[in-house]
């Protein structure tokens, strides 16, 4: 039953694979308990404010997803210096020729579903790695309105590094509003990234779906 | 210029108060500066001591709110002597000059304690088609705030309109209004926002710079500490409410009733600094949320333009008043999941092909 076509390459190493699990973790319960801050169940109840504490308990659990979540984006970050080619800062950022001329592969590939040859890249393609340095920038924006928010109730650190963006954007009601919107984009990016990972395995075959649990992907080999 | 300034106690003792009104005076002083009781020496000192602050109060694009809350601070004797007594030498609202008589005292003053006087600034000056839209005398108010500023010690900026434009600056701002700190730079700028501030803090910061002689410690964005480092909802009585989870949803609820959080129909408590949780309103009777409205955050920046007041998220630009980013934030997201039907869709019927001719050639493999 060999397949002397196609070859198995390691593409995502442990930290890479442990890094997206725990981000997906960390930004699930963000979306869902920031969306529950900014428009709480309606509860109608005669107890007392003493005898519960369930929107308290939400705001911790955003919180402490926050911190996971910028902690494990700054591990991303370092990775992307020690890791593997694949794990790579510079397929974040398109400098080089083949890099664009990728991106439009992708988008022919994608949007007009033409067939081009097999895909140059075996890791992130040109656009998809564009794409995640746009959502490294959402990140970095919503840690920084996130802590900058924060710092008004925190006497920690961290959060007091971002208390200079308040005064930026003209106060916190403006900080959160942007805070909030930028939810929206990490929501349909969810289901943009999801839906082409399944689009992409289903016409390549690559396994890009299981490479992100084992970290091995298959490709054509040359010959 | 060599005349001799009375002091705060020469002037009070002229005006027949008694050392034990005097006392008691400086205690309440110390008390709004949030001294603790052994600071009550120092003020007492100072009031002994240091001649009176000459003071310019300017009036431009405003409703005079700032003035009336100020003159109704729970202790007369605070606004009766810093007004009244000992300070002003110009404010077009209580002065009782007119005219030239008043314009000849802002210029004595001005000339004669250069580099001395407190210049307090009540509204925004408005900078289009070079200022017309606020004169005085004859004079723009861009031209007077900047002849006035360039001899000031400090200036403090009264309310909303002097620190962040309020209301005459919301879009689409036909004046042009900017805050003071926006058309002079260069000098401290005190910023005392909300709409009107409470009259303790504005006294408050007027005792402080007579006291220590110099300005409070301020934040980020130039307000004191002392008064606008927490956000009404950390010192709301209401604050137990909002971390139980129970919200008022309408106006007329049970949970209203209740006495609930206000989050929910639009309470800015959240999002906006100042101390009205803690000193409150009129002697200290009352303030909106315990009054059962939401805050609508007047000492915040472009508060005019973050509403409506009892949404919590504001409208969005550009898509009407009824939309906030959360719908259409499902707007889009629903557009995002219909995209990708429709892709998921062609993908099959183009790719149908393709994909057979894979597992075909497998199964060949398979068989050979």
């Amino acid at each position: 039953m060999k397949d002397e076509k196609i070859k198995r390459i390691y593409v995502w190493q442990l930290p890479v694979r442990f890094y997206h699990w725990l981000n997906f973790l960390a930004i699930i319960t963000l979306i869902i308990t920031g969306y529950l801050i900014g428009s709480p169940l309606a509860i109608q109840s005669s107890s007392e404010a003493s005898f519960s504490y369930w929107f308290g308990t939400i705001r911790f659990l955003h919180f402490s997803a926050a911190f996971v979540f910028f902690f494990n984006f700054l591990f991303r970050i370092y990775w992307g210096f020690v890791g593997n080619k694949y794990a790579d800062w510079r397929n974040f950022i398109p400098t080089r020729k083949e890099q664009f001329k990728e991106i439009l592969d992708v988008l022919k590939v994608d949007i007009l579903q033409v067939k081009v040859k097999p895909l140059r890249s075996i890791g992130h393609n040109a656009l998809a790695g564009l794409t995640y340095f746009l959502t490294f920038l959402a990140f970095l924006f919503q840690s920084v309105t996130g802590f900058g928010m924060y710092s008004a109730m925190s006497d920690s650190f961290l959060p007091k590094l971002f208390a200079w963006i308040v005064p930026l954007m003209g106060g916190d009601f403006a900080v959160r509003q942007w805070h909030h919107i930028m939810m929206w984009f990490f929501i349909i990016f969810a289901i943009v990234h999801v839906y082409l990972v399944f689009y992409h395995d289903y016409v390549e075959g690559r396994g890009v779906t299981s490479s992100m649990v084992g970290g091995w992907k298959f490709i054509e080999k040359e010959d | 210029m060599n005349e001799k300034q009375p002091t705060y106690w020469e002037v009070m003792r002229e005006r027949g108060y008694s050392r034990r009104d005097f006392i008691r005076f400086c205690s309440w002083l110390a008390a709004f500066i949030g001294l603790e009781s052994t600071g009550i020496t120092k003020v007492v000192k100072a009031m002994e001591t240091k001649p009176r602050l000459p003071v310019v109060w300017f009036h431009f694009q405003e409703c005079t709110c700032c003035s009336e809350s100020f003159i109704r601070t729970s202790h007369p004797i605070v606004a009766d002597i810093i007004l009244d007594k000992i300070s002003l030498d110009y404010t077009e609202t209580l002065q009782a000059a007119a005219g030239f008589q008043a314009e000849e005292a802002l210029h004595n003053t001005m000339k004669k304690y250069k580099g001395e006087y407190v210049m307090l600034v009540e509204g925004s000056v408005p900078t289009n088609d070079d200022g017309v839209y606020c004169c005085i005398g004859g004079r723009t108010a861009l031209d007077i705030v900047k002849e006035a500023a360039e001899g000031a010690k400090a200036i403090i900026a009264w309310g909303s309109c002097a620190s962040n434009g309020c209301i005459q600056s919301s879009k689409p701002n036909p004046t042009g209004a900017k805050p003071v700190h926006k058309v002079i730079s260069g000098k401290p700028i005190i910023k005392v926002p909300g709409c009107p501030p409470i009259g303790e803090v504005m006294a408050g910061v007027i005792v402080h710079i007579l006291t220590f002689d110099r300005i409070p410690q301020l934040d980020g964005l130039g307000r004191p500490k002392a008064f606008y480092s927490r956000r009404v909802h950390d010192t709301c009585y209401r604050r137990p409410n909002y971390d139980a989870g129970l919200f008022v949803e309408t106006f007329d609820d049970e949970n209203a009733k209740r006495g609930y959080c206000l989050y929910k129909i639009g309470c800015r408590g959240p999002v906006t600094y100042n101390a009205c949780g803690v000193t409150r309103w009129n002697n200290g009777v009352s303030y909106p949320i315990q009054s059962g409205h939401p805050c609508i955050g007047c000492s915040e920046e472009s508060f005019w333009d973050n509403g409506p007041f009892y949404q919590h998220l504001a409208s969005f630009p550009g898509f009407g008043i009824e939309s906030t980013a959360d719908k259409i934030g499902f707007a889009l997201g629903a557009v995002t999941v219909a995209g990708i039907a429709a892709h998921a869709i062609t993908t099959n019927i183009r790719k149908r092909k393709l994909i057979q001719n894979q597992i075909n050639e497998n199964n060949q493999k398979g068989g050979e």
